[in-house]
């Protein structure tokens, strides 16, 4: 099911100041394809190692290599934020074409493929409304719509549901993994959530704190994308517990009082 | 008969049921826009007719307080001369303002792209700012040939630090992670101030301007009490103490009845502009329906 390497981590590590490591000799090859969750406590590096992937942060040391794009997009690579992120003082609609237009995409060359990344999150009805006048997970689907209107290959997501309720975080699950797998997109998707990584991802990589690093990877075997059925049956209760197990091994061999 | 009506309406009448239910909001919002204009004006009333009434039943001579019918009776005999002389202050006014906000605007965005220029301009800014303009008018207009360039300078430094010091933090207040979204798009300086920056700016722009709409005002009036300026080619600050010389109590009343509704025009005005532009996004000027 996965592919060629597209996103290849060579021991990088990034460094804030003199005292804090935030990631600490990280390498990770990941595949075309792969859904990649980084599980771990809040404060050991998970945003950071998104921002230096995404570019938006220089790292200290260590390569990163992203193949190119074969194909034209005017960004190859998407990042969904914690937050929605949304220009308060613009349309759904101006928010999701905000990308196109700053690629210098012309309003009647991006219409339609504006029209098409709303329609894809389920907000067609809703292009001319403001962010104030959406709800939560509303929000976050302009935010993923935005996301996706360049064409990336890669889409990085930053704990996008964790301020959700558990229904909206649900369907938004469903949702992304259809995406994922209808553009053929390579997630990385960063999460607290033992159980919303086990749903989301064909692989699980642990992440410890102080430093911040990668402590353990694990597979997840149960094809993908997953079915809302598979959400309450004992083999998800297993691979839950497997991680949960794995992650608790790491907080504890941290030892701090957590 | 009533039975029958309502088993035979009652499909057709469901969605009209629930209509009444719907326009109560509506209506009780109009009511409270009503109430909002009347009450003020009702007030306003009471309280001019409370003061007409006690001047009358007092018998207070007119040169200590004159009764609001001698104010607007003045008003109309002094009508001309007033008339121009409030035509001067509201081209004073309005022009410092406008020198404010463009002055106010373009150095506010130099500070905010540069920090060696901030930190080597701001205490002058801050300077201008504390120091009172009282202060500083008498110089001005011994250095200023021109006395409408003088004052115009006056009212100028007064209205012109919070457009100045808005601009800066609205600026610097755009949120971080758009920054890095626009960052990642790889937008030139151009689109990322246009299309960020100056957004996120707006709602300080305007909180300044409803200030500096006031001051420009208060700036151009004690300007000119210091210039003390007399003659054809002057504001009502002159035509107060001109009257003050003179003791014409009700000319100085409607001198200062104009300068108040000046304020009021100012204040209204941009509050309406402020409305305008950030109705239909900002927290701050958001109509809420209750
Ligand atoms: N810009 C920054 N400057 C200094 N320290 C930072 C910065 N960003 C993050 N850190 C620190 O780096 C560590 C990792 O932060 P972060 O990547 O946000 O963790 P996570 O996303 O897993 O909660 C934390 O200790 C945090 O305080
Ligand atoms: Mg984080």
């Amino acid at each position: 099911m996965t592919g060629q390497p597209i996103i290849i981590m060579d021991r990088v590590s990034k460094r804030f100041g003199e005292t804090v490591l935030a990631v600490d000799n990280m390498s990770l090859t990941i595949n075309e394809g792969d859904f990649v969750t980084f599980l771990g406590p809040s404060g050991c590096g998970k945003s950071t190692a998104l921002k230096v992937i995404s570019g938006l942060l220089p790292v200290t040391s260590g390569t990163i290599t992203i193949t190119p794009p074969t194909g034209e997009t005017e960004q190859d690579l998407g990042f969904v934020f914690q937050d929605p992120t949304l220009m308060p003082w613009a349309t759904a609609y101006q928010n999701v074409f905000l990308p196109l237009k700053l690629a210098g995409i012309k309003p009647d060359q991006a219409g339609p493929r504006v029209t098409e990344a709303l329609k894809e999150v389920g907000l067609s009805k809703f292009a001319d409304a403001y962010p104030r006048e959406l709800s939560g997970g509303m929000k976050m689907r302009v935010s993923i719509a935005r996301a996706l209107v360049t064409r990336p290959r890669i889409l990085l997501m930053d704990e996008p549901f964790a301020a959700l309720d558990e229904m909206t975080r649900s369907k938004l699950n469903n949702d992304v993994t259809q995406l994922a797998k209808e553009h053929n997109l390579t997630v990385i998707f960063v999460t607290h959530s033992v159980f919303e990584s086990v749903y989301l991802s064909t692989r699980v990589m642990i992440m410890a704190a102080r430093p911040g690093r990668l402590a353990a990877e694990m597979s997840l075997e149960t094809p993908w994308p997953r079915t809302e059925d598979w959400r309450t049956s004992a083999a998800f209760s297993a691979e839950a517990h497997r991680i949960s197990e794995a992650l608790k091994r790491t907080l504890d061999a941290e030892d701090i009082d957590h | 008969m009533p039975k029958t009506l309502t088993t035979e309406t009652l499909p057709e009448s469901a969605p009209e049921q629930s209509a009444p239910l719907n326009t109560v909001p509506l209506r009780r919002a109009r009511r409270e826009r009503i109430l909002s204009f009347v009450m003020p004006v009702v007030m306003l009333c009471a309280a001019i007719g409370f003061w007409e009434f006690q001047v009358w039943y007092h018998e207070i001579p007119k040169y200590l307080i004159p009764a609001p019918s001698v104010i607007a009776q003045t008003l109309v005999t002094d009508g001309p001369s007033l008339m121009a002389s409030a035509w001067f202050t509201v081209k004073l006014t309005f022009f410092s303002l406008l020198l404010a906000i463009i002055g106010g605007v373009i150095l506010g965005a130099l500070f905010a792209l540069s920090r060696p220029v901030e930190l080597s301009l701001f205490p002058f800014a801050v300077i201008l700012q504390v120091t009172p303009v009282i202060a500083i008018a008498p110089l001005i207009l011994i250095y200023v040939d021109s006395t409408f360039a003088a004052l115009l300078i006056c009212a100028w430094i007064v209205a012109f630090f919070p457009i100045l010091s808005n601009t800066v933090i609205g600026l610097r207040s755009a949120d971080h992670n758009l920054r890095d979204l626009f960052t990642l798009y790889n937008a030139t300086p151009w689109q990322r101030l246009r299309y960020l920056l100056v957004p996120s700016a707006l709602p300080y722009f305007m909180a300044a301007l409803k200030v500096a709409g006031g001051l420009s005002l208060i700036g151009a009036v004690v300007a000119e009490f210091v210039a003390g300026a007399a003659g054809q080619n002057t504001g009502l600050a002159s035509r107060i103490i001109e009257s003050s010389f003179r003791s014409e109590i009700p000319r100085m009343f409607a001198a200062l009845v104009l300068v108040s509704l000046l304020g009021i025009a100012i204040f209204l005005l941009t509050n309406w502009a402020s409305r305008k532009v950030l109705g239909h996004w900002h927290e701050s000027e958001l109509q809420r329906e209750s």
